[in-house]
C-alpha cells in the first residue's frame, strides 16, 4: 500500500517575461494517510505553491508527485478536476464562498459536480453543516454570517464529499483568536475521529501546534520536517 | 445530469432577477428582433392573403387587354386614352383562338347618376353579354340581362353595393328602381353581389353596368362607335393562360398591322402575371423582414455575448471554486451557456409577446388585416434560442479555460 502523498524532486519555475522564478526547487515530501501537517514558512517560500500542486489545482514543471500512487504530473484538467471532487477538500484563507448563495448551497456545491440527485444533495450538504456545528444556518447567506462562520461553511464545503486529504492554506488568517480555535477544533476532530489527511499551512505557532508534523520550507526547498505528537492511537489507518 | 441542468438554470434566473435592469436592456435586441419579425410577417401575411382575394375577385383564368401600354405593375393611365381595340378584334379572338373559352368587352365612363333626389357620380359600365360570366359576378337580387335587352339596347341597369348605398335607402329595394344616368331612365333589374377593392385599389363595387348596346348608342355618344375600354377572355385551364395570350397578341398586331419593329398598341395581362407581381412584392418583404431580424438579432447577440464576459469577469473567483471543487469544463461551459440561452429565450419569449400585441394593435388601428402564425412564432423562439447558444459560446468557453489558480486569486 503506498502512501497518500509522494513528492520526489518536485520543481516549478514560474516564468514572468525574461525572469524565472524557481517556486519549488526539488523537493521531495512523503506524507501518510491520517496525518495532520502544518507547513510553516516565511511569505514567498512555496507554500502555496506546493499546496496547489498537492490539491491537483496545479502541477509540477518537473519531478513527480503521486496522490494514492496515481501520478498527477500529465493529467488533463478535467481528469484534475475528477480527483479534487473526489479526494481532495479546500479551505482557503479568504473562505471563497459563492456570494448570494446559501450555506446549504455552497456546501452542496461539489455534490452538484458528482450528479446526485437534488434531494441526496441537499441531506448530505445539511450533515455537514451540522458536523461543523452550523445546524440552522442552513438558509443563511455569506453576508449574514461571521467570518469563522464562514469558515465553518467551507470547511462543510471540503468534507461533504468525504474527502480522503483536506488542504488549508492559512484558514485562520483572516480570523480572530477565538474563532481560529474553534476552526482549529473542528479540524483536529476530523483528522483524528474520521481519519482524514490534513495539512495546513500556518504563520502562527499556536494554531501549528494542532498538528501532528512540521514542515517548515525555505526557498522552495523543504528545511525542517519533524514530528510534534506521537501519531493518535485510534487513527484508523494505523493497521 | 437532470440536477445539474435544472440547478443550473436556477441560478442563471437567480442572476438575472439580480441584475434585472441590466439582463433587460441586454434583452432588449432580442426582444425587438423578434417583436419586429413577428409583427411584420403578421402584417405581411395578412396583406398578401387580402392581395390573393382580390386577385381572385377578378374571376376565374381570366386575360384582361387594355388599349395602349400600360407599365408592368398594371398601373395605366385612363382607359380609352387610345382607341385602338374594338368589338370587332374581340369577335375576331374568340373566332380565331379555340383556347378562348369566352371573351368580353367593356366600355366605361364616369356619368351622374341621379335617383329621386340622390345624385351619385359613378363609373357606368357598358358590358358584352358574356362579361358578367368571365368576372365571375353574382347577383344579391334580381338577375342578369335578357338577350332582348341586349339585342334591343333596352334601358336596364345592374348596380353594385356601394352605388346601391349611395343611392337608397338603407333597407329600400333597389331592384324595379327607375334611376337617371345622363338624364336617360334606366330599370334597375339586378343588384351585384360585393367584391371589395380590386387589386390595384379601386372599389370595384361602385358600379353600374348596362348593355354595351345601350351605352353606345345612348349614353356614351357616338364618336367611337365599335370601340372599347378593355377586353375580357377566359380559358379553361390555368396553364393556358400564357399561351392564350401569346395567341391574342398574335392576332392583334396583325389585325392593326403592327410591323415587326412596332411596339404592341395595346397590353395583355393574365391573372398569373398580377399575381406573380404580387409575389414579387411580398418577396421584397420577406428580404427586408430577413434583413431587419439579421441585424436586431445580431445586435441582441452581441450584447448578451457582451453581458456574458462581463459576468465571467465579475464571477471569475466563482469559476476558480468551482474548478477547485470538482468542476470540468463542461459544468462552467453549461452554466454560461444556460445562461446565454435564458436571456435570449426570455428575450424572445417577450419579443413573441410584443410582436403579436403590435400585430393586433395594427389590425384595431390601422385596420390592415393580419394574420399571426404559429410558424412564425416557434421559428422565431428557435432563433433567439440559437443566437443564445451561438453568442453564449465564446464567453462560456473563456470562463470554461481560465486556469483555477488564477481564476481563485483574482481580485
Ligand atoms: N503565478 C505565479 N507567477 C509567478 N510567480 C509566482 C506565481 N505564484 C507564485 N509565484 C512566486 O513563487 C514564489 C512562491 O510563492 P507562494 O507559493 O505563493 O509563497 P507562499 O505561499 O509561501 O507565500 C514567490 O516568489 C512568488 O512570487
Ligand atoms: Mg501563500
Amino acid at each position: 500500500m503506498s502512501s497518500l502523498i509522494e513528492c520526489e524532486d518536485v520543481w516549478k519555475i514560474y516564468r514572468v517575461g525574461d525572469v524565472e522564478v524557481q517556486a519549488l526547487r526539488g523537493l521531495s515530501l512523503t506524507i501518510e494517510q491520517g496525518e495532520f501537517v502544518a507547513i510553516m514558512g516565511s511569505s514567498g517560500s512555496g507554500k502555496s505553491t506546493l499546496m496547489n500542486i498537492l490539491g491537483c489545482l496545479d502541477q509540477p514543471t518537473k519531478g513527480h508527485y503521486r496522490l494514492n500512487g496515481i501520478e498527477v504530473g500529465n493529467l488533463k484538467p478535467d481528469h484534475l478536476a475528477g480527483i479534487r471532487n473526489q479526494q481532495i477538500g479546500f479551505v482557503f484563507q479568504s473562505f471563497n464562498l459563492i456570494p448570494r448563495t446559501s450555506a446549504l448551497e455552497n456546501a452542496q456545491l461539489p455534490l452538484f459536480y458528482r450528479g446526485l440527485s437534488l434531494k441526496e444533495q441537499r441531506a448530505q450538504a445539511a450533515a455537514a453543516l451540522g458536523r461543523v456545528g452550523l445546524q440552522g444556518r442552513e438558509h443563511h447567506y455569506p453576508t449574514q454570517l461571521s467570518g469563522g462562520q464562514q469558515q465553518r461553511v467551507a470547511i462543510a464545503r471540503a468534507l461533504v464529499t468525504s474527502p480522503s486529504l483536506l488542504l488549508a492554506d492559512e484558514p485562520t488568517g483572516n480570523l480572530d483568536t477565538q474563532s481560529s480555535q474553534e476552526i482549529m477544533k473542528i479540524l483536529e476532530t476530523l483528522n483524528r475521529d474520521e481519519g482524514i489527511t490534513i495539512i495546513l499551512v500556518t504563520h502562527e505557532v499556536d494554531v501549528a501546534a494542532y498538528a501532528a508534523r512540521e514542515i517548515v520550507i525555505k526557498d522552495g526547498q523543504i528545511l525542517s520536517d519533524r514530528k510534534t505528537k506521537a501519531r493518535p492511537m485510534s487513527s484508523p489507518v494505523e493497521v | 445530469m437532470s440536477a445539474f441542468v435544472w440547478l443550473t438554470m436556477l441560478t442563471a434566473l437567480r442572476v438575472l432577477a439580480r441584475n434585472r435592469l441590466r439582463a433587460g436592456l441586454t434583452m432588449l435586441g432580442i426582444v425587438i428582433g423578434v417583436a419586429a419579425v413577428i409583427a411584420m410577417v403578421s402584417i405581411g401575411e395578412g396583406a398578401k392573403r387580402a392581395v390573393q382575394a382580390q386577385i381572385a375577385t377578378m374571376g376565374t383564368n381570366v386575360i384582361i387587354i387594355f388599349p395602349g401600354v400600360t407599365s408592368a405593375s398594371g398601373v395605366r393611365g385612363s382607359q380609352g386614352s387610345a382607341v385602338t381595340l374594338t368589338v370587332s378584334d374581340a369577335l375576331e379572338l374568340k373566332k380565331r383562338i379555340p383556347l378562348l373559352a369566352d371573351t368580353g368587352w367593356t366600355r366605361r365612363d364616369v356619368m351622374q347618376i341621379v335617383y329621386g333626389n340622390r345624385n351619385w357620380n359613378g363609373p357606368i359600365n357598358g358590358i358584352s353579354p358574356s362579361y358578367l360570366a368571365i368576372r365571375d359576378w353574382s347577383f344579391t337580387s334580381g338577375g342578369p340581362f335578357t338577350q332582348t335587352d341586349l339585342d334591343s339596347a333596352a334601358r336596364v341597369a345592374l348596380i353594385g353595393q356601394t352605388t346601391v348605398e349611395n343611392l337608397f335607402e338603407p333597407g329600400e329595394e333597389p331592384v324595379g328602381a327607375v334611376i337617371r344616368i345622363k338624364n336617360v331612365p334606366f330599370r334597375v333589374i339586378g343588384v351585384l353581389a360585393p367584391k371589395g377593392q380590386s387589386a390595384q385599389g379601386s372599389d370595384q363595387d361602385d358600379v353600374i353596368f348596362i348593355p354595351f348596346s345601350t351605352a353606345e348608342r345612348k349614353v356614351f355618344g357616338t364618336s367611337f362607335i365599335g370601340s372599347v375600354g378593355a377586353m375580357f377572355g377566359s380559358t379553361d385551364q390555368v396553364e393556358d393562360l400564357s399561351m392564350a395570350a401569346e395567341q391574342i397578341r398574335e392576332v392583334l398586331r396583325a389585325r392593326h398591322r403592327l410591323q415587326t419593329e412596332q411596339n404592341d398598341d395595346f397590353t395583355i395581362r393574365t391573372q398569373v402575371d398580377l399575381g406573380k407581381v404580387q409575389e414579387g412584392t411580398s418577396e421584397t418583404l420577406t428580404m427586408m423582414l430577413f434583413a431587419i431580424a439579421s441585424v436586431s438579432l445580431l445586435v441582441g447577440g452581441i450584447g448578451i455575448m457582451n453581458i456574458l464576459l462581463v459576468s465571467v469577469t465579475e464571477r471569475t473567483r466563482e469559476i476558480g471554486v468551482r474548478m477547485a471543487v470538482g468542476a470540468k469544463r463542461h459544468h462552467i461551459m453549461m452554466q454560461f451557456l444556460i445562461e446565454a440561452m435564458t436571456l435570449s429565450l426570455v428575450g424572445g419569449a417577450l419579443g413573441i409577446v410584443l410582436g403579436v400585441a403590435g400585430a393586433k394593435l395594427t389590425t384595431l388601428i390601422a385596420g390592415w388585416p393580419t394574420i399571426i402564425s404559429g410558424n412564425v412564432i416557434v421559428i422565431a423562439f428557435l432563433f433567439s434560442l440559437v443566437v443564445g447558444l451561438f453568442f453564449g459560446l465564446y464567453p462560456a468557453n473563456k470562463a470554461a479555460r481560465l486556469n483555477p489558480i488564477e481564476a481563485l486569486r483574482y481580485e
